[in-house]
């Protein structure tokens, strides 16, 4: 058959049998999706795989086949483990960020309180010599140095 | 035996690769390097996954320098993909980006409270205007003195956070990048 051949078959120039584990998943209109996995994984190899998969998932195996090999052309050192090393990185930096961010939120929390209970003793004489029990400084947390 | 033209006894000498192809280690053998004889594990995986003759193909189009890293990335990616023959890295990469994402709103609100918590304490700053020094006593103005830096987020992961603990530290980069990698999930 000279029409109906899968991308697979046409690269390879076979014919196309009607239960080509290829067909499916790599469709003529789109010979760069098989080009780029037979690049990466070879053919074979590709084949061996989707045959060990059970039908329902060769699908998602070919798409991430797919994703795959195109990471490792567009990158040929690092392919998705690149990928995978930003992400890692980012998610460190998000991290990093939220954690300072909490402890600003905690320490503003703990200012506020501090402020509410220094304002009950408003109603005292400021030139009191009672005020020096109320020493604040010397009871706060260390936050800031 | 010595005699023999071109005979090079296969001995300890001979990497991974060459052991399990069951050929000739030539001295200029292009996956000697990175796969030395102790490492037959390693070499199988890549080459069920890749194929040898893939892999010799990758290595020569990249230099010299990076090849060590390019076969420790093959070898991640087959090792990932034989544990999970689905999915593989992408699983991987799914599931870091939707942890991206979740952090990434955790911070838009904790920044969005945080913003509240100063607007709160400017308010508080600007009605009290008898208290004793107190207030003075903590910061001599309405802004927060800088914070200190710590050396790394797991102390403060310790004192307030329950986050998970991250091994990498690195750049800036929004998950923008990856425009090439759907959100599979």
């Amino acid at each position: 058959m000279i029409y109906g051949r899968c991308a697979a078959c046409k690269s390879q120039r076979r014919r196309c049998p009607s239960d080509c584990i290829f067909s499916p998943y790599f469709p003529a209109n789109n010979p760069q999706r098989f080009a780029s996995v037979h690049k990466i994984y070879g053919g074979g190899n590709v084949g061996k795989m989707l045959q060990q998969l059970p039908h329902y998932v060769r699908e998602q195996a070919a798409n991430t086949l797919y994703l795959e090999a195109q990471c490792r052309i567009q990158n040929p050192v690092y392919g998705c483990v690149g990928i995978i090393s930003k992400l890692y990185q980012q998610i460190h930096d998000t991290e990093a960020e939220l954690a300072k961010i909490q402890t600003q939120i905690a320490c503003h929390k703990l200012q506020n309180q501090q402020y509410e209970a220094g304002s009950n003793f408003n109603l005292l004489p400021p030139q009191s010599s009672s005020m020096e029990q109320f020493q604040w400084p010397n009871q706060t947390p260390n936050w800031f140095n | 035996m010595k005699g023999i033209k071109g005979y090079e006894p296969r001995s300890s000498s001979s990497c991974a690769a060459c052991k399990l192809l069951k050929r000739r280690c030539t001295p200029d053998c292009l996956f000697a390097p990175y796969f030395h004889s102790n490492e037959c594990k390693k070499f199988a995986k890549v080459h069920k996954v890749f194929g040898a003759s893939n892999v010799s193909k990758i290595l020569i189009e990249v230099p010299e320098k990076q090849r060590e890293d390019t076969v420790n990335s093959l070898a991640y990616e087959a090792e990932a993909r034989l544990r999970d023959p689905v999915y593989g890295c992408i699983g991987s990469i799914a599931m870091l980006q939707r942890k991206m994402m979740e952090l990434q709103h955790d911070l838009a609100i904790a920044k969005e409270r945080l913003a509240r918590c100063r607007a709160v304490a400017a308010a508080a700053t600007i009605t009290t205007t008898t208290a004793p020094s107190v207030i003075d006593s903590l910061h001599s103005d309405v802004t927060l003195p800088p914070f200190p830096e710590f050396s790394t987020s797991d102390d403060l992961n310790d004192i307030f956070c329950h986050g998970s603990s991250s091994q990498f530290l690195g750049r800036n980069e929004t998950v923008d990048d990856f425009n090439q990698i759907p959100y599979i999930f």
